[in-house]
């Protein structure tokens, strides 16, 4: 069974700005927030006027978050608990966006996955999105056995957190679901239990 | 021809099996005697009278027990069959495409008739009989996709064009060789194909795709592709894989005959009319290795074939647990003899 080199394995090319968009909108997470910071010094003042960041804090304490968004200025800097919370103030913005709104997305993969998601559900084609990788490699994993969702994935195999099968993480990844594939990993051997190396630190 | 329609299961107790004249009408897949990787793309145009090529849509003597398989996989995961919401023409398209070839090439079994957009549809084998309004989904108990799928031999996807590329948005796959549709809706041709090992490499999915996006209305295509599977088990899903992968490691030197088949699958793909998309079907024939030998050439052909697979493809089709063995076995029926070019008995 293939599981590294495979197609639908998503690759992120960097964030540029956009100057022709007529808002900005940015989703990161404490590592993103740095290429978000480079992202502004490319562009000019007018640019992080039109621009409104979230900023998923994750485990960060608000001291961190804060100064983190002062470095962001003068965009607008909401900041949001965790990923769940991000996403859904990204939704709620996109509800009410109108034409030339342009997204962008920095940080873990799942985080960029969800904004993608959040995009598509708004009909913003994927490649549309500019995104850039930053920090942990850790991955959302859907076993494809019982279909739940095992989040902040380092180790291959994984432990499906719902049915509790042993799972192949492998890089076929799919945008609707924002996740990989995991996959039984000894159903052909149910007696061994391989060891879980940390892949995605 | 009326057909005989077997009781049989594909699960279990596996009672499936292929008739004498089921063997000799069996799509072997090898016209010589040694692996290649290929598109092997050809017209979907009638073939002789009796071959699984006779029609556009082959029924035979499983089509009742098959159904009754698929049935069954529905009902445990109802996630095997779905549509994105904009594929609703395409799936209308495709009962269109099903349901006239069945009646005009099965008339003993399936009847259309069509006033208009007033349709009436029979379908003996299955004791259906259905008055429904063509392009109104509330007048049929399931969207028109699932509705047909449940009555037609084959898994099938419906693959959306634009962009220059095809996007596989809707599918019924009860029978699949290892995909996951709920995994894969919504991807493009190169995602989906994405796991497959050598072939981006040698730019074949570029050209079948280039080739695809050129299909033209009432032209289909077909290939064959195949795989081995332990035991007639048709669910073949990456769904089950923690259920029937043990299957692998139960065949022996005394079992290969009875346990190993060869899976093959008759791939067309039609233009649809109204929608623009891609109807892909994907036929599932299966041999087991003693039914297979008493065609003498294929029994000298097959295991010829299986020692030049290399080990890449081997192992993506899941052959290396038992690939040596199934060797080992099928040599007893290889006496060397050369065997006659093309696919069929001699």
């Amino acid at each position: 069974m293939a599981v590294s080199g495979i197609k639908s394995r998503p690759v992120y090319p960097g964030l540029s700005p956009d100057p022709n968009a007529r808002s900005n909108v940015v989703v990161c997470d404490v590592a993103g927030a740095e290429a978000v910071v480079e992202l502004l010094t490319r562009a000019d003042g007018a640019f992080a006027r039109r621009t409104s960041i979230i900023l998923s804090a994750d485990g960060a304490g608000s001291e961190q978050a804060q100064a983190l968004a002062k470095r962001l200025e003068p965009a607008g800097v909401e900041i949001a608990s965790g990923l769940p919370a991000a996403i859904s103030h990204l939704n709620a913005i996109l509800d009410q966006a109108s034409m030339g709104l342009r997204l962008y997305a920095a940080g873990s993969e799942p985080l960029i996955g969800s904004v993608v998601q959040a995009g598509l559900d708004h009909f913003i084609d994927h490649l549309s999105i500019r995104t850039e990788h930053r920090g942990s490699l850790k991955r959302r994993v859907q076993c494809v056995h019982c279909k739940g969702m095992t989040e902040d994935v380092t180790t291959n195999p994984v432990t499906c957190s719902h049915c509790g099968l042993l799972l192949l993480v492998r890089d076929h990844y799919s945008r609707r679901l924002a996740a990989f594939q995991g996959v039984c990993i000894n159903a052909e051997s149910p007696g061994e239990r391989p060891e879980p190396n940390v892949e995605f630190p | 021809m009326v057909l005989a329609f077997k009781n049989e299961t594909f699960r279990d107790d596996f009672t499936f099996s292929n008739s004498p004249e089921s063997i000799r009408r069996f799509p072997f897949p090898f016209h010589e005697d040694k692996y290649m990787y290929a598109v092997n793309i050809e017209p979907h145009v009638p073939g002789p009278k009796g071959t699984v090529y006779e029609f556009p849509i082959d029924i035979d003597e499983h089509y009742v027990a098959e159904m009754r398989d698929r049935e069954i996989v529905l009902a445990a995961d109802p996630g095997r069959c779905q549509a994105l919401p904009h594929m609703m023409t395409a799936q209308w398209d495709m009962l269109e495409l099903l349901m006239t070839s069945m009646a005009r090439d099965y008339p003993e079994h399936f009847s259309l008739t069509q006033d208009g957009d007033h349709w009436h549809w029979i379908n003996r084998p299955l004791g259906i009989d259905q008055k429904f309004t063509f392009g109104d989904h509330t007048t049929l108990p399931y969207e028109p996709m699932e509705y047909i799928g449940r009555q037609c031999q084959g898994d099938f996807s419906i693959q959306d064009q634009r962009d220059g590329q095809l996007w596989m948005d809707a599918g019924i796959i009860t029978t699949q060789a290892d995909w996951s549709l709920d995994f894969d809706i919504g991807m493009n041709f190169f995602e989906w194909h994405g796991p497959v090992p050598l072939a981006h490499e040698a730019g074949v999915f570029e050209r079948a795709l280039k080739f695809l996006l050129n299909l033209q209305v009432g032209r289909p295509v077909r290939r064959l592709n195949w795989t081995m599977t332990i035991n007639p088990r048709l669910d073949t899903s990456p769904e089950n894989y923690h259920k029937w992968g043990i299957d692998r490691t139960t065949v022996t030197p005394e079992n290969v005959g009875d346990k190993v088949h060869l899976r093959v699958e008759l791939q067309g793909l039609w233009r649809l009319p109204r929608s623009n998309a891609i109807l892909f079907s994907i036929r599932c024939y299966l041999i087991k290795m003693k039914e297979l030998v008493t065609i003498p050439k294929w029994g000298r052909r097959l295991p010829r074939v299986l020692e030049t697979l290399p080990p890449e493809i081997a192992d993506y089709k899941g052959l290396t647990r038992y690939r040596q063995m199934t060797i080992d076995w099928l040599k007893k029926y290889d006496d060397g003899a050369p065997t006659s070019p093309g696919f069929g008995p001699d």
